[in-house]
């Protein structure tokens, strides 16, 4: 329904990304050198005397070329793509600069904050235009700016969360929105009749279509406010899915009430207002059903791209856009389509893609959200410094705002109310309180407000520039308040919690067992249609969907299972690289503690890689920060993607800093590809030598009992039961402790009979004893180098690979592992479970050891831990 | 539901029963009629045969111990006290009823906790051990999972969970475990409002 108007879109203003005007305004010194060239004189760069003007060869003037330019001016070459670039780099430019000031931004929206400098930048080109040749026309915003927010809003949408509320969400983005459109619509014709706006040329079909277009909450402006400030994943989803959903309503509603208006009111029949509501369902469900299609068409494609794992990501982004703009093409809704493209793949293409993939998908998401989200709210600030727009009428102004603002709250507490009645969960007070506050008008208002036609509409200029004003007041006040009073209210926030084990098989059996007792019960309900969903969802889409490798390790638990190692390997590779003991995992309680902690403490012995991993810091706490989908709510159910993708990065950093220089094969065990033996003989010689050496060193010091290595003597259970209570209080609340898991369940792993619960708690304090002898090769300091190059279980492998006769560690070797398990398990299970295991149960460890190291003499046995009976 | 009272009376202890889980009247009928359809041979009792004929539970990989958590050890029956008096659990917590009896209704946290807790707890000692969470996982991940697999994630499991270091999870630990999700979300279903 867009396209049309787009295309009739006569305000003719290009705007900085395709300003043809503005070249001889705004870059007037380029101007002048251009001129100079034309006129061939004096002009330096063309050093051919006389002759400048062959110098441009962009064939604006056909003068023979009499001799050959050296260099030449080309401005008009370039110009639209250098001016959009320049736009793009000045708004980033101003998005850094508010980042670089934390404590305006903890109190300041950064959204606020960018369409104030977009009023600095629209100032300074009016002082040297006198006119406005920057502004946001709606073909740049609607075309090319917003589709990359909403695909990244849909990609990263959290789906169950939004199908559980679907309904809630519809109600909301159908009902409210059209509410506010009417209301706001006939309350300012109300008014206009009483008088209270002076003369104005507004009849009620275009009041009507004026509340429409502004009655929509922009998912732009939503998204950057509530991703700074972590509400309760209910509320987000509320807020945000009305807001993404309420597009088509709002576009739907525009082009009937655009439509009656240029009709005239005398030509509306029930036919026509029949229609219109037709046509509402029609772009509405027309819209989500392409980008369900094209959902499924990225899905398949992704599929089959193994051999071209570099573009593959490129599929998403060209495939969602094609969605977005196959939905335009067919005037149906296209936000809707781009939307439910992102929701339909992203599940897929997840599996589907290489992991790298997903992680530039993921990244380039939300880079190009982010960059043109900054984009457009400067070029919101940019546009209200125009005189032409700006025709004041203060009751019709303010009469708008106070409309909006209480009819939103009307409309969601009436609404609230009645969901209420039906939810197991109702939404609370202060949550509806929160909602309406967060009804915030953005570009999408002002972009439907700059296609207003002027000859249908008298007072174009003054909607737009009311529009303007809901957009800097929302935004901006509503925006700066949110934080205050999300406080004030004490809106249960999102809980930045950690994805445990237990957490994950709980929900699962929550899930079974209410489907069980609504089964029993008798009733069909929210739970029994999500069952039968997923039964249709996994025996037919995934099957058509889904690689079959990928299918096979999709399993939830798993993943997180599996995610939860991941991270612990890469706290491993970190620390162990930094510190040379698994000293950290029994004291570090947060992750960004630790990654400060990190960082501090590196910065001093190796500056360089601090540099590097500084960068990392930065890039964690954007993707922490940056909310919505990615980390405040997928925390919850998707475990810990965000924070998986940033430690996917450090831990690549970290890795090409530390491993090995110059022996390339030891990245690959850190790519997904495989776990492959390292070929290189010399280099398995040498790290098995190290290994050993330390190793030696370590036990012939725990012999002697001379200062045994002080993990030794600190990990026994009694020392980490008194550090736990005055060690960190995160600690305390932390359901899980971080790295130990994994080596103990790879002890469970590999103790063939580990039965009861009774022989674990030996084996407990038996790890912990053993922690320090296990790791030797980063206890002490006596080897540097191994301490900073060689992670610990690289190590091993290499000992592995070439020392280990085949043994019962072939049978403890998982069968087969989804994938980067692979490299992660059987490494666990080597060396680590063994020293525990040893200790556990001496004559079985004894015979494994035997298996294992045939030269070094066995390892002593440690000295027993005290706990032992 | 005034229509209702006079069914009521078909319901052995009605009042006592509202009054002890909290089901409302219309509830109760409800919940009366469906297990009158449950109870296919009327003897105002259900037997685990009577459960499982309900088609879907078999597919529930966890149908198996909801349907024994319906039956008191030792009993073999069943009768519509005890089975209203399971389903209590899952009725949402009321925020109005804030009162001191609270704690003991069978939607508290805690009671909805033990419920869970039992699921696993098949020997009822107290403890979910190693073994029984296994069982549990078993049940539960796909066939694609190894064995090896499925002993690492309740090895892991179990380890997050036990604070006490004796290798099972006990309630107390269950129950820290979970403190940060939202029990009555999780467990409640919404017609036994």
């Amino acid at each position: 329904m867009r396209c049309p108007s787009l295309a009739n879109d006569d305000h003719g203003h290009d705007d900085a990304d395709t300003g043809h005007d503005d070249a001889d305004t705004g870059h007037d010194s380029a101007d002048t050198g251009h001129d100079g060239a034309d006129t061939g004189h004096g002009n330096s760069s063309s050093s051919q005397s006389g002759h400048g003007d062959s110098g441009h060869g962009d064939g604006h003037h056909t003068a023979p070329i009499t001799t050959l330019p050296i260099v030449s001016w080309k401005w008009h070459h370039v110009e639209t793509p250098y001016i959009v670039a320049l736009w793009i780099l000045v708004c980033w430019l101003c998005k850094l600069i508010i980042e670089a000031n934390h404590h305006v931004t903890s109190i300041i929206p950064e959204s606020a904050l960018l369409i104030c400098f977009g009023f600095i930048l629209g100032g300074m080109i009016w002082g040297a235009d006198r006119q406005q040749t920057f502004k946001l026309t709606p073909t740049v915003f609607f075309l090319y700016l917003l589709p990359q927010v909403i695909l990244d809003a849909g990609y990263s949408m959290p789906n169950k969360l939004f199908f559980s509320n679907m309904g809630a969400i519809l109600v909301y983005a159908v009902i409210g929105t059209c509410w506010n459109a009417a209301t706001v619509g006939l309350s300012l014709w109300g008014c206009h009749m009483g008088g209270a706006m002076g003369d104005l040329d507004i009849g009620l079909l275009q009041y009507l279509l004026f509340g429409s277009l502004i009655a929509a909450v922009d998912p732009v402006a939503v998204i950057a406010v509530f991703e700074q400030v972590h509400v309760n994943e209910v509320l987000f989803i509320m807020v945000f899915g009305e807001s993404l959903l309420n597009d088509g309503v709002t576009v739907v509603l525009f082009n009937v009430f655009d439509a009656f208006v240029s009709l005239g009111g005398a030509k509306i029949d029930a036919v026509e207002i029949i229609k219109g509501i037709i046509s509402f369902f029609v772009v509405a469900f027309g819209g989500s059903l392409v980008g369900f299609i094209f959902g499924l068409l990225i899905s398949l494609v992704t599929r089959c791209t193994k051999n071209i794992q570099i573009i593959e990501a490129g599929f998403v982004f060209v495939l969602g856009y094609l969605s977005y703009l196959t939905a335009e093409m067919l005037s149906l809704s296209a936000i809707l389509s781009i939307v439910f493209c992102g929701m339909c793949c992203q599940k897929y293409i997840n599996a589907n893609m290489d992991e790298r993939s997903v992680t530039t998908v993921r990244f380039v998401m939300k880079l190009l959200a982010n960059g043109s989200e900054t984009i457009i709210f400067v070029f919101l600030g940019i546009s209200a410094i125009d005189k032409a727009i700006w025709v004041w009428n203060t009751g019709f102004i303010l009469l708008t705002l106070l409309f909006i603002f209480v009819y939103r709250f009307i409309g969601v507490f009436v609404l609230t109310w009645i969901l209420n009645k039906y939810r197991l969960v109702p939404i609370e007070f202060i949550d509806q309180v929160i909602m309406s506050y967060g009804g915030l008008r953005g570009a999408v208002a002002y972009g439907l407000a700059t296609m207003l036609d002027e000859h249908k509409i008298k007072e174009r200029n003054l909607m737009i520039c009311t529009t303007l004003i809901v957009v800097y007041f929302t935004v901006i006040l509503q925006g700066i308040t949110m934080k205050p009073l999300v406080t004030w209210l004490k809106v249960k926030r999102a809980a930045v919690s950690e994805l445990t084990i237990v957490e994950k098989v709980q929900n699962k059996v929550f899930d079974h067992m209410l489907i069980a007792i609504e089964d029993i019960s008798g009733q069909i309900g929210h739970n029994y249609m999500r069952d039968k969903w997923n039964h249709f969802e996994e025996s037919w889409m995934s099957r058509v969907l889904m690689k079959p490798s990928a299918r096979k390790n999709r399993d939830h638990l798993f993943s997180v299972f599996h995610q939860l190692n991941l991270k612990d390997a890469m706290k491993y590779v970190t620390e162990g690289e930094r510190r040379g003991s698994l000293e950290f995992i029994r004291n570090e309680s947060a992750f960004v503690d630790f990654k400060k902690k990190f960082g501090d403490e590196y910065s001093e012995i190796m500056p360089d890689v601090t540099a590097d991993t500084s960068d990392d810091h930065g890039g964690m706490s954007a993707m922490r920060r940056d909310p919505v989908p990615s980390v405040s709510l997928e925390l919850h159910e998707q475990g810990m993607n965000g924070m998986r993708e940033t430690e996917d990065v450090n831990t690549h950093h970290l890795l090409q800093q530390h491993l090995y220089k110059g022996r390339k094969q030891h990245r690959h065990r850190y790519s997904r590809t495989h776990f492959d033996v390292n070929k290189d003989e010399n280099e398995v010689q040498e790290i098995f030598q190290r290994t050993m050496r330390s190793r030696l060193e370590s036990f012939k010091s725990a012999k002697m009992g001379v200062a045994p290595p002080k993990p030794i003597s600190k990990h026994t259970k009694k020392d980490q039961q008194q550090k736990m209570p005055n060690g960190k209080s995160l600690e305390k609340s932390r359901s899980y402790y971080s790295g130990d898991e994994d080596f103990e369940f790879s002890e469970g792993d590999s103790a063939s009979g580990y039965d009861s619960s009774g022989n674990s708690f030996p084996m407990r304090v038996t790890y912990r004893a053993g922690a320090g002898i296990e790791n030797p090769a980063f206890m002490d300091d006596l080897d540097p180098m191994s301490v900073v190059q060689i992670p610990p279980w690289l190590a091993e492998a290499e000992l592995d690979s070439s020392m280990v006769a085949p043994s019962q560690r072939a049978q403890v070797r998982l069968p087969w592992t989804p994938s980067n398990l692979r490299r992660l398990a059987p490494l666990r299970i080597s060396t680590r479970s063994n020293d525990s295991f040893m200790m556990a149960d001496p004559s079985a460890a004894q015979q494994r050891d035997e298996d294992q190291l045939p030269p070094p003499p066995s390892p002593p046995p440690p000295p027993p831990p005290p706990h032992r009976d | 539901m005034g229509s209702s009272s006079s069914n009521m009376n078909h319901i052995p202890n009605a009042q006592e029963l509202m009054q002890e889980t909290g089901f409302s009247a219309a509830h109760l009928l409800r919940l009366y009629e469906r297990f009158e359809f449950l109870d296919r041979d009327g003897k105002g009792e259900l037997s685990p045969d009577d459960f499982e004929a309900v088609r879907e539970l078999a597919l529930n990989p966890i149908g198996g111990r909801i349907i024994e958590a319906f039956f008191p050890q030792g009993q073999e029956t069943v009768d519509f006290a005890s089975f209203v008096r399971v389903l209590a659990h899952f009725r949402p917590n009321d925020p109005n009823r804030k009162d001191g009896a609270q704690q003991d209704q069978a939607n508290s946290r805690t009671r909805k906790l033990k419920f869970a807790f039992q699921l696993y707890d098949q020997d009822r000692d107290g403890k979910i051990s190693r073994n029984e969470l296994l069982q549990v996982l078993r049940a539960m991940l796909g066939i694609q999972v190894t064995e090896e697999q499925l002993q690492s994630i309740a090895e892991r499991a179990i380890q997050e969970a036990d604070l006490d270091r004796d290798g099972a999870i006990s309630f107390d630990e269950f129950k820290k475990s979970l403190e940060k999700v939202n029990i009555d979300h999780k467990m409640s279903v919404r017609f036994l409002k």
